[in-house]
């Protein structure tokens, strides 16, 4: 499928600039989506091709805008609520609500 | 938002997974421990370590690099590294004539059972778009400079396939032991924007 996630050969995109003894993970909500996406296999809701193809289907400005465990977050959110773990109104009610509790 | 007695409130990616994983664990969907296990398991038990393993034997070991070269798969199981990530291996073996560079341009498949979990750089544009176009030069912004002799190879990871570089041993590593060959690979040598520095006082 051709998408902005097919990167190889385009132009424009900077430096590399590698980071001198990167951390496995740079913010603890990292980890938990690392974890929850891949405890998440165990569940049924999606395959490996399914979590690619959810990413693939990500806007092209959000998809280069955004990290990479943003973008697996993305997909956890799009393929739970299509496959019906959740719903949307259900999550956007429990964000709305800890947002409350965080201020 | 100015105010400096409050601390700053969580950030979109942290409310966002928060909402998930609490919904998820209440409708027993996950484990928590199991997130906290998977968490743990690859932030501390895989990583490159593991892949300089494999190198440093290839080295010591002419069979076990002919294995590795023919069954990358079966070979790097030979020392107890399997799963996910690492299903369908290809070592690619760096010689005076070639050197092999890995990159995943669509995404960022890698080989988490002997690397571990990509560096951002991997999974980021600039070096997918880039080293498939300019090699060189990308190895160069990694201080690896290759002389024009040299062909340079990049390898596209796929879905299913993931590569592994086996550098070229360094010079001043004779009669060193299996171990001590392995404290010198890093994991951007297995990469291939590095290569294996030789070791002592150059004459």
């Amino acid at each position: 499928m051709n998408g902005v996630h097919d990167l190889g050969g385009m132009h424009g995109f900077g430096p590399i600039n590698p980071e001198a003894n990167e951390p496995v993970f740079h913010h603890d909500w990292e980890r938990r989506v690392f974890g929850v996406a891949i405890a998440g296999f165990g569940g049924g809701y999606y395959n490996t091709d399914q979590f690619r193809h959810a990413i693939e289907r990500m806007g092209a400005v959000e998809y280069l805008s955004t990290s990479y465990y943003e973008h697996w977050l993305a997909m956890l959110e799009t393929l739970l609520i299509e496959r019906g773990a959740i719903t949307k109104q259900e999550l956007d009610a429990r964000r709305e609500q800890l947002g409350r509790e965080a201020r | 938002m100015s105010d400096p007695s409050h601390t700053a409130p969580p950030s979109d990616p942290e409310l966002r997974i928060k909402a998930l994983e609490s919904l998820l664990v209440e409708k027993q969907l996950i484990d928590p421990d199991a997130v906290d296990a998977i968490i743990e398991t690859y932030e501390t038990k895989i990583g490159p370590r593991n892949g300089a393993r494999v190198v440093a034997r290839a080295w010591v070991d002419p069979e076990y690099k002919a294995r590795l070269l023919a069954d990358g798969t079966k070979a790097i199981a030979e020392l107890g590294f399997t799963g996910v990530q690492g299903e369908d291996m290809v070592v690619v073996e760096n010689t005076d004539e070639v050197h092999n560079v890995v990159v995943c341009t669509l995404c960022s498949c890698y080989p988490w059972p002997t690397l571990g979990l990509p560096p951002v750089w991997y999974k980021a544009a600039p070096y997918r778009a880039r080293v498939v176009r300019d090699p060189r030069g990308v190895l160069l912004e990694f201080g690896t400079r290759l002389t024009e002799d040299v062909e340079v190879r990049v390898w596209d990871s796929n879905a299913e396939l993931r590569y592994l570089v086996l550098p070229q041993r360094p010079a001043g590593t004779e009669g060193w032991t299996e171990e001590q060959l392995a404290e010198l690979v890093s994991r951007d040598a297995m990469i291939g924007t590095a290569i294996v520095p030789a070791q002592g006082t150059a004459s």
